[in-house]
């Protein structure tokens, strides 16, 4: 079932991919960063950014999975 | 590079050596338990490692001479095109997030080992369950053999064999060496030897990292002065700093055919399967990405290598030539037991994973269904030293000078098994026929495309980047095999549900793949690889 939250998650793990593959948006040398080119500090600072996106993937995985939970035993109870 | 032997830096470094080897054969009395003889206490320490250690075996598997070494290397020599194992390891992540916590479910569920194990019950089919194993086993090798070329790669470095007037057998002398020691203390400790090591071996690599990352580039100058001299030498040399528009295709299709590869290795499955709950398998991909920093950092000593005016033939001498001319001879010899204890413990990680896949799905399925405990252990043992006899000869027979080229081979081949693990854990539609077909289509034309590139120093296995079909850029074989494969499967499938093929029975159902711990029938420890006593 697509619900809002799994499009957000999916975007989330799907957005490295675009961002990395997509070569031609990066093979600069300009601007660089303490003598480092672009293409180079770019892909780089794509580490972190890779990471905040699945952990928020993660945050909202769990609380989907919390919230099913919830309903699921909200339903037996009644 | 062979200009004498570093009598500081040798003596440093057989210390430590010396040191592991004892910690290697002392572990096999580490956490023993009674019983010692069968395949789960060599092949699984027992699995009385928790979390924490299987993990560090995990984010120890990172670092090994494809980090240390093979990527310096590439980067050395062609500039940025080596640097796609920086977006290579980004992918991982998200892939690991999005398939593995259905592959723990399911295993924890029905006690599954190895993929092929999965693919067995999944789609019923042996002759699937056999070519996963097979691919797992083959792709191993030469995974082992780019470990192998790290280790010799220092060894030269400090003077001890090399070079290239010396007789053959006094240059590989010192590989044979290591392999055999290497060999030895896995064969008698199984997995407590690497288990136990990897902390010496990470200790080490985290304090040479850093310090290389930070005083190396200080020493010369900083990046502008080193990007300076790498863009001076490529003007003459070739190669180049930004890949040019052509090299696109070839630098995103590496990174991605990696990425898509890396799960799928025999041990990279095993260590995975291994954590608690699918919780902390989608955790750990929110801290292991920091590895990914570091790889990128090292990277960027290829470059360093250049700026410091390093001169080699063979590229993997780059990083140690490196270390030897910039640290002092005892740190140099601290750097370089990093590299080489990096390379052998993973080499010992992965000999036993390949084992414990042929004992498994090999033996046990086809030749011995009753074979008793301390007999699967010794047939576990024997295949994991032909398993590293094998990595020797790709050693031996391919061009040592562009090592990264082993990876990605072992990558063409393991990637093949992607259809039927992926795609089994999503949807039961691939028709099992139609996946192995799949699965040999891609594995010929990935081995043929690849046999047929030729380098300037080999005719055959020379790269593995080729021109794609029909889009006539130049790219990864594994890729480009790996679409064909899953051409071939999706077309057979519907031929073959268009003339009613019985599907293999399933022995798996949809809850299985979102079950997590403390649900009705989920193991928290799997099974032994094979039936303990």
């Amino acid at each position: 079932m697509i619900t809002p939250t799994r499009v957000v998650i999916g975007l989330c793990l799907v957005v490295p991919f675009v961002a990395m593959l997509w070569v031609g948006s990066y093979d600069r040398v300009d601007p660089t960063f303490i003598g480092i080119p672009f293409f180079y500090w770019y892909q780089m600072l794509w580490v972190p950014l890779s990471t905040l996106l699945t952990c928020v993937a993660y945050v909202l995985v769990r609380r989907e999975k919390a919230a099913r939970r919830a309903a699921a035993e909200g339903g037996a109870a009644r | 590079m062979n200009d004498g032997v570093n009598g500081v830096a040798l003596a440093v470094f057989v210390f430590f050596f010396v040191l592991v080897t004892v910690m290697g054969f002392l572990a096999a009395r580490w956490r023993r338990a009674a019983e010692a003889d069968n395949l789960e206490e060599w092949g699984l320490g027992g699995r009385s490692f928790g979390t924490w250690i299987t993990w560090f075996l995990l984010g120890g598997d990172l670092y090994t001479a494809y980090t240390f070494v093979a990527v310096p290397a590439a980067i050395y020599a062609g500039g940025a095109a080596g640097f796609f194992a920086v977006p290579y390891t980004i992918l991982v992540y998200p892939l690991i997030f999005t398939f593995l916590p259905r592959l723990w479910s399911v295993s924890h569920r029905h006690g599954y080992v190895t993929t092929s194990d999965f693919v067995k019950g999944r789609f019923g089919s042996r002759g699937l369950s056999l070519a996963v194993a097979l691919t797992g086993i083959l792709a191993t090798m030469p995974y082992i053999a780019l470990q192998l070329v790290g280790i010799q790669a220092v060894l030269d470095v400090m003077g001890v064999g090399g070079g290239e007037s010396t007789h053959w057998f006094v240059k590989d002398l010192p590989l044979l060496i290591a392999f055999g020691v290497l060999a030895a203390y896995t064969y008698s400790s199984g997995l407590r030897a690497p288990a136990l090591i990897a902390f010496v071996k990470d200790a080490l690599i985290y304090i040479v990292i850093i310090v290389a990352i930070i005083y190396i580039p200080i020493e010369l100058g900083g990046f502008d002065d080193i990007f300076s001299s790498a863009e001076e030498k490529f003007a003459e040399k070739g190669g180049s700093v930004v890949p040019a528009a052509d090299a696109q295709w070839a630098y995103a299709t590496l990174a991605l055919g990696s990425a898509l590869a890396l799960f799928m290795y025999p041990h990279a499955i095993t260590a995975t399967l291994s954590s608690r709950s699918r919780e902390v398998i989608r955790r750990n991909t929110t801290i292991l990405p920091l590895y990914s920093l570091m790889l990128g950092l090292l990277a960027l000593l290829g470059f360093m290598g250049i700026a410091a005016g390093i001169e080699v033939e063979n590229g993997q001498l780059v990083v140690p030539q490196l270390f030897e001319d910039m640290f002092p001879a005892w740190f140099a010899g601290v750097a370089f037991a990093a590299i080489g204890i990096g390379a052998l413990v993973p080499a010992a990680i992965m000999s036993i994973a390949a084992a414990n896949l042929f004992t498994r799905n090999i033996y046990r399925d086809f030749f011995r269904p009753d074979a008793t405990p301390a007999r699967e252990a010794q047939v576990s043992k024997i295949t994991s030293l032909l398993v590293k006899v094998g990595a020797l000869v790709f050693v031996l027979t391919m061009d040592k000078t562009t090592a990264i080229n082993f990876q990605l081979l072992g990558g063409i081949w393991i990637v093949q098994t992607m259809p039927a693990l992926v795609g089994g854990l999503f949807t039961r539609w691939f028709h099992r026929w139609a996946l192995l077909a799949g699965w040999a289509v891609g594995m010929l034309y990935g081995t043929l495309a690849a046999y047929g590139v030729e380098s300037p120093t080999q005719k055959h296995f020379g790269g593995s980047n080729d021109t794609i079909p029909l889009i006539g850029e130049i790219g990864y074989i594994g890729l480009t095999a790996f679409v064909l494969n899953l051409l071939v499967t999706v077309v057979l499938t519907l031929v073959m549900r268009a003339l009613g093929t019985p599907d293999g029975v399933d022995e798996t159902t949809a809850g299985d793949y979102t079950a997590d711990v403390g649900d009705a029938g989920v193991r928290e420890e799997l099974p032994p690889a094979t039936k303990a006593p």
